[in-house]
């Protein structure tokens, strides 16, 4: 047991997975430590939802490892589950169910009942703040509501280990703000480990790591600043009438990599507070408006991938 | 793992009343082919009044048949949800949890096997518009009877939902497998006038024995035919039937998620 204490949440081992002749994961490690949240961006398409599906034990591993806690999914999946809180990308609830009837199932699945039960439901309706809408159905809840129901319910036995899959999807930003908080919420009180897959840039940079997954490869690892600040460069920003014309002449006139992208100009560089005066003395008239700033998870990934996230 | 069977089976009769559609849809719609069916080809088909079974009316004689339907329609209804629940609804957060998977099958059997005997019960409260007198006695058996066959068909609609991907190929399968079962069960017309090959199909269909069953004890003089095998038989092989259904159900889905 003691022993056990000292292993980390997570631990994956050249984890790979096949579809037929598609290949969605090609052999991937990492670690997750105690306590921390642990974000998983990639584009969708990239193996995220097939490391969701393993994790959470609907996909069997069959070729590399998964612990969770020390114990080894594959051969011991009931034992994971009962550490796991999954929280689905679409709500794991029965609609026509109210939130309290939704809550009791889930109790009596892991087997929780009685009093005991009464007491974690009303525990974890306060921590959402769902206690007036208990006896609500389910389907009459919003998005975001139905969000918060799903994250109590998944709280309901006190999980080591929470999962969510995308959770910020289909969320406004005032629900998204909401899941967050209540996601560190937990961690801070309880000590909760937290493993988010995302597609969003903002979602990763508020995790404590970021693993960066890229056509079923881990591409990056890391603290989200210490992701950005691996590129070392800072990202301009150009809005200008015509940037088909003036894209190339900047990239002749300075011998740099200049990239148009959503009709405005692209440029990685270093010291780039002072390239921005040079710029602008350089082509006086041709630049609406010049922004620059520290590189965003969203460079970090073409940086490692050549290609963009969206 | 008790809690879990339990809770599996009172959430799927909750849901059902709490969906009138389909209490209309399972038990409305085998009620209207019985009455429609019944009293048409009772009268175009008769050749005389010798000719048995239909010299006792075929309302009469269709009347196990109905029984049968009704439970196979709810067997249906409450097994073709599997399909979405498991990939975008309540079921995922129950295969990720510490339950044996045979009480995830169990549980979800259960419940229709609730629902169906619900129905049927009360179809049993016609009886009398097709001259059949129920009697206190005979009730425990028909139920018991009924149970079986719906455990069966709920067991087998479980079955064929887990493996399919789509509610389109539920569909499909209830066409080309469960409503032929259905008709070659006996319940429409009897296997003693019917040629070779549809006979051998109808031997070895199971439902061919629920129906016999239910024609053997339901107090009438003109249900039974006279050629049905033992009670004792037909309950035998609706309850081998059963288990195997069960087992498949539970193999299909612990082997969830491990094909590569």
């Amino acid at each position: 047991m003691s022993s056990s204490k000292l292993c980390p949440a997570v631990t994956v081992s050249a984890l790979k997975y096949q579809y037929g002749e598609r290949e969605a994961l090609r052999g991937i490690d990492f670690e997750v430590g105690r306590g921390e949240i642990f974000g998983v961006l990639g584009p969708n398409g990239g193996g995220k939802t097939t490391l969701f599906k393993l994790l959470s034990t609907l996909l069997c591993p069959v070729d590399g490892e998964i612990r969770v806690f020390g114990e080894d999914l594959a051969s011991n999946p009931d034992r994971v589950r009962r550490q796991l809180g999954v929280v689905f990308q679409s709500p794991a609830l029965d609609i026509r169910l109210t939130v309290r009837e939704n809550l009791q199932h889930q109790g009596h699945i892991y087997g929780l009942r009685g009093r005991e039960l009464t007491s974690r439901i009303q525990g974890v309706l306060d921590l959402v703040h769902l206690t007036n809408r208990m006896n609500d159905l389910v389907g009459s809840l919003s998005g975001g509501l139905q969000r918060r129901t799903e994250l109590a319910k998944v709280l309901l036995h006190d999980p080591a280990l929470l999962i969510l899959d995308e959770p910020s999807t289909g969320l406004d930003p005032g629900a998204r703000r909401d899941i967050w908080s209540h996601l560190e919420a937990q961690r801070r009180l309880k000590g909760t480990t937290v493993l988010l897959t995302t597609h969003l840039m903002d979602e990763a940079a508020r995790c404590d790591r970021v693993a960066i997954l890229h056509e079923g490869r881990l591409v990056a690892l890391g603290h989200p600043d210490a992701l950005t600040s691996e590129i070392g460069e800072d990202a301009i920003l150009i809005v200008t009438p015509d940037p088909e014309n003036l894209g190339p002449r900047v990239r002749k006139r300075f011998g740099i990599d200049v990239e148009i992208r959503d009709d405005r100009l692209r440029i990685t560089r270093c010291r780039a507070h002072e390239f921005v005066a040079e710029l602008v003395e350089a082509f006086p008239g041709e630049i609406d408006t010049i922004t620059f700033g520290r590189p965003t998870l969203e460079d970090v990934f073409l940086h490692h991938t050549g290609e963009r996230l969206e | 793992m008790y809690f879990a069977i339990w809770t599996l089976w009172t959430r799927d009769i909750v849901r059902f009343y709490r969906q009138r559609s389909r209490v209309v849809g399972a038990l409305g719609s085998p009620v209207v082919f019985w009455l429609l069916l019944g009293s048409g080809l009772g009268t175009s088909f008769r050749t005389g009044p010798e000719d048995l079974p239909l010299a006792g009316g075929y309302l009469e004689y269709f009347y196990p048949g109905t029984l049968a339907l009704i439970v196979l329609f709810t067997a249906i209804f409450s097994t073709i949800s599997v399909i979405e629940d498991r990939e975008t609804g309540f079921l995922q957060g129950v295969l990720v949890a510490p339950v044996p998977r045979s009480a995830i099958v169990l549980g979800k059997i259960l419940g229709g096997t609730t629902l169906a005997l619900l129905q049927a019960m009360v179809f049993l409260l016609l009886a009398p518009l097709a001259n059949i007198q129920l009697t206190l006695s005979v009730l425990p058996t028909i139920g018991l009877i009924l149970t079986i066959l719906a455990f069966a068909l709920t067991g087998l609609g479980f079955s064929i939902a887990w493996a399919m991907d789509s509610t389109q190929g539920f569909h499909a399968i209830m066409n080309l497998l469960l409503i032929p079962m259905w008709i070659l069960s006996g319940a429409v017309f009897p296997a003693a006038g019917a040629a070779g090959w549809i006979k051998v199909i109808m031997l070895i269909n199971p439902m061919t024995y629920g129906i016999a069953a239910l024609r053997t004890v339901i107090p009438s003089t003109t249900i039974a035919t006279g050629s049905e095998p033992p009670l004792v038989f037909s309950v035998t092989v609706l309850l081998v039937f059963s288990a195997v259904v069960l087992v498949v159900g539970t193999i299909l889905v612990r082997r969830t998620g491990r094909t590569k």
